[in-house]
């Protein structure tokens, strides 16, 4: 059996700091400094915004039931899809896998007691409550911002205006808090590694995180200025996107998708990371193409930041734009399909355990399949003219983000629950909850790519009575996923109070996090470890290669 | 018993994977019928992405299911797999191959692209006399830029020369050619609007004679619009200040859907219209019809740079007050005042 055999050797033994042993459970609501209380505010808040978001999709589906508009007011329908898609992009999947994930994790991963700067990072997460009250009050203030998460003028500068800021408001604190973490994230990764690690013995959750960061910090402040001068035209009469007076409504959009475009990848590099943990502990061997997966990231981040015009194929784009954008998009297919090749090889010739952390992580390579070649279609500008803004777009982003984000997430959770909180989740109920969520998904997002290229635009309340079975069929799907969240939000609830005792290794994992207690004691270590080994090592220690009963094994005679 | 060899085995599988998938390719029915000289361009190039789709989709998905199968955790073993951690020449292929489909498929994008007119939007301006003799002389639909004009102004030349004009175009053996038919589109929350230089018509739905070289000047007059025929394949937003067009030739009579494909307020859904491709004989004989509307239509449209949307359309286009459209517009009209009086 591989264990995590770390040899804890004294370099370094702090003395008298000032801190209690344990946090107490009022301390989660207060300025906490402490990494893992930070990262635990932003999973269990990004977790409740999830239940919000979930909330009004399941509203759009069953307004979207019937053809007509016949359960939700036009103006609540597009105000619960301008807020589902904004909940969940920015309150849910980029505050789990960045802020929960990244903040729990990386001081761990890399043997470093808090993060580089504790105060800011607190800051940073302090931002996202008031973000959603924000947003919660652009509902009571208005009926909520009505022109989709995209916000495009003139439409938003002409509709439900005070919401509308609000929702702007919300939005830039939000990005203020990501460009916050994110110089958190470098900082700490590239100075507080223990000296024994070098770059290419970094868990490749890191490299992830530090491909995100980047995109971040280069993409966010480009978002924040486009809805500055949004805000600007709203309320103080100035013109920079209103045709009529001098402004120019493609300037917004090409503003727009330089940030929303990385976006995309800002929610999925990370659980990217979150694979490349999860899989090798979990198939019992070293994942396949280290560098290969390290660099991929590194790539997705630099190509990511030049193909945001394939969202305004049909806008007011060039020619030689829709060109070179074509080709810049279909590129992001090869890092990312290295990637998914690096994974099935690393899964190939394993020892594959059926935990639910595992089923999740192989559920989403078999969802991201899918989902990256319709991304490809949807990159070569001649069909993306004829499917964009239209239901295959829903299909595709759905698929790459519930089936690839948020099947991350979940396999995350059910993957580090134990280190968390020092209890594991329940088996069982984890594979009701993935077994619905898997029929749920494939329910769900399936037929919406045939629904767009069939001729169903996107974004609509009411729709051409011929396209009325397969939106049931959808919607049918979606209360499946809705029921999907009941055994997840109850397993982990419970098993919190009173799950079984992980201790401090429960899967036999490498990295470092799992050389500590679980829940990790302040400040992480008594005695900060010593790298002996790499994060991946499974199968390398002679020792650990033969088997029960004495008997050598298969692998021990490749 | 003689063990048949690997190679073997992955030879009839790789025969398998290519036969299902150009199957796949070929019948997979997911696309509406071709109604212009582009659908099939663009269902060629789909078609193709597929095809190499499910090749890839099955390869990858058995290698996953195979995997979960073959090397799951046998019961009682506790030992780790072989620590394999990397393999060169295997990631030099799955680097290569994808990389050499993916340029492959840009190239062949280009080519359609080319081939649907994407590179000379706006191209054939300034050439002709066609346009600037049109009776109508408004491309533009905005009321304040008529009243600016005055109704006898060419604003033609100057509004087209000046910007670039997004959109599809001429393809290039046309490009010299003016097309046979020009409408003018307006979208506007929550309708079309297409009007007809040549023979001052305007109407709530596109009338178009098939086989014949139609030119679509794009434009939106409060937010922006997008016009969407699903049947031709062809998008193209209308943007307010921006002017954009749409060339191509239907090939397949029939009536087909007008979509509004971008949100543009709470009856986005409901801004929708048909297109009706004629034969030429029918689409003679609805021009005709439609004739003696013209006086009293032009004259109306004059002089209403003043009003509202609502106002504006039900004089410009009575015959769309039957229409869900129109009472959709209405709808609106009047949540309009409700705001206004509550704000």
């Amino acid at each position: 059996m591989a264990q995590a055999d770390v040899s804890i050797k004294p370099t370094e033994v702090q003395g008298g700091h000032g801190h209690p042993d344990k946090w107490k459970w009022y301390d989660y609501f207060t300025f906490n400094v402490d990494h893992k209380v930070i990262g635990i505010q932003y999973l269990v808040t990004s977790f409740l915004f999830y239940l919000a978001g979930g909330f009004m999709a399941v509203l759009m589906r069953t307004e979207l039931a019937t053809p007509d508009s016949d359960f939700l007011s036009p103006d609540l329908y597009n105000a619960f899809l301008t807020n589902h898609g904004t909940i969940m992009i920015f309150l849910w999947i980029v505050p789990a896998a960045i802020g929960g994930f990244g903040n729990f994790l990386i001081p761990l991963m890399i043997g470093a007691r808090d993060m580089a700067f504790p105060k800011l990072n607190a800051i940073a997460f302090w931002l996202n409550p008031p973000a959603g009250a924000v947003l919660a009050a652009s509902f009571f203030l208005g009926g909520g911002a009505q022109s989709g998460w995209t916000s495009y003028p003139p439409l938003s500068e002409i509709t439900a205006n005070l919401p509308q800021t609000l929702w702007c408001v919300a939005l830039v604190m939000v990005g203020t808090s990501s460009i916050l973490g994110s110089v958190n994230f470098l900082v700490t990764i590239w100075k507080m590694r223990i000296p024994s690690m070098k770059w290419d013995q970094m868990p490749l959750f890191c490299w992830a995180m530090v491909a995100t960061s980047i995109l971040a910090l280069f993409a966010t402040p480009v978002l924040a200025a486009a809805l500055i001068l949004l805000t600007f035209d709203i309320n103080f009469g100035t013109s920079f996107f209103k045709p009529d007076a001098g402004g120019n409504v493609v300037v917004y959009q090409h503003l727009f998708w330089f940030y929303s475009h990385p976006a995309v990848y800002l929610m999925i590099l990370p659980i990217f990371g979150i694979m490349s943990e999860v899989i090798p502990v979990h198939a019992r061997k070293p994942i396949f193409g280290y560098k290969a997966i390290a660099y991929s990231s590194l790539t997705i981040c630099l190509v990511g930041l030049f193909v945001w015009v394939h969202h305004m194929f049909t806008s007011g784009t060039a020619p030689w734009m829709r060109i070179f954008f074509t080709i810049s998009t279909l590129i992001v297919a090869v890092p990312t399909g290295v990637k998914i090749f690096s994974w099935v090889a690393t899964l190939w010739g394993g020892k594959i355990r059926y935990t639910t952390a595992m089923l999740f992580a192989v559920g989403l390579l078999s969802m991201f399949v899918f989902g990256g070649l319709s991304g490809v279609t949807l990159g070569a500008a001649p069909f993306d003219i004829h499917v964009h803004d239209t239901y295959y777009v829903v299909g595709h982003f759905h698929y790459v983000l519930f089936g690839g984000s948020v099947f991350g997430i979940y396999s995350g959770i059910y993957h580090w629950f134990p280190k968390i909180t020092g209890r594991m989740l329940n088996e069982p109920l984890g594979k009701v909850h993935f077994v619905l969520t898997f029929i749920g998904t494939l329910l769900t997002f399936t037929p919406m790519h045939q629904l767009g290229m069939q001729g169903m635009p996107r974004r609509v309340a009411m729709y051409d009575p011929q396209f009325a079975d397969l939106n049931q069929l959808v919607t049918v799907g979606a209360y499946i996923l809705a029921v999907s969240v009941i055994p997840f939000y109850f397993n982990v609830i419970w098993s919190w109070r009173s799950g079984k005792e992980a201790g401090p290794n429960p899967w036999n994992a490498l990295t470092l996090e799992w050389t500590t207690d679980s829940p990790p004691i302040i400040e992480n270590w008594e005695v900060l470890p010593v790298l002996t080994h790499g994060p991946y090592e499974y199968g390398m220690d002679k020792a650990n290669q033969v088997g029960p009963a004495g008997e050598p094994t298969e692998a021990t005679q490749v | 018993m003689k063990q048949i060899p690997a190679p073997f085995w992955t030879l009839v599988l790789g025969i398998a994977v290519t036969l299902i998938s150009l199957w796949v390719g070929q019948n997979h029915n997911l696309l509406p019928v071709q109604a212009s000289e582009q659908a099939p361009l663009v269902d060629d190039l789909f078609d193709v992405m597929v095809t190499i789709g499910t090749a890839l989709f099955i390869v990858v998905q058995g290698a996953i299911v195979y995997s979960l199968i073959r090397f799951r955790q046998r019961k009682g073993d506790e030992t780790d797999g072989p620590p394999i951690e990397g393999n060169l020449p295997l990631e030099a292929f799955w680097t290569a191959i994808p990389s050499i489909i993916v340029v492959g498929l840009g190239l062949y994008s280009v080519v359609v692209f080319q081939e649907m007119g994407g590179f000379s939007p706006g191209g054939h301006h300034g050439h002709g006399a066609m346009v600037a003799m049109a009776p109508q002389q408004s491309v533009i639909d905005v009321a304040p830029l008529m009243a600016q004009m005055g109704p006898g102004e060419n604003v033609d030349a100057d509004v087209y020369s000046k910007a670039q004009v997004y959109g599809f175009g001429a393809s290039p053996l046309l490009q010299l050619n003016q097309p046979d038919v020009t409408v003018n589109v307006t979208g506007m929350q929550f309708a079309w609007i297409f009007r007809y230089p040549d023979t001052g018509i305007t109407d709530g739905e596109l009338h178009i004679p098939v086989g014949k070289d139609v030119q679509l000047n794009i434009e939106a007059q409060d937010v922006i619009h997008s016009f969407w025929v699903p049947q031709f394949r062809l998008k193209q937003d209308a943007l307010p200040g921006e002017p954009a067009e749409l060339r191509f030739v239907a090939t397949r009579e029939g009536t087909y859907p007008v979509v509004c494909a971008e949100l543009c307020g709470a009856y986005h859904g409901g801004m929708r219209t048909q297109v009706i491709v004629h034969s030429p004989e029918d689409y003679a004989d609805w021009v005709a019809s439609r004739v003696a509307e013209v006086q009293t239509t032009t004259t109306v449209a004059q002089p209403l740079e003043t009003a509202t949307s609502a106002e504006y359309l039900a004089a410009i286009a009575p015959d769309l007050a039957k229409s869900p459209v129109q009472i959709a517009q209405m709808d609106h009209a009047q949540m309009a005042q409700g705001a206004a009086q509550n704000p």
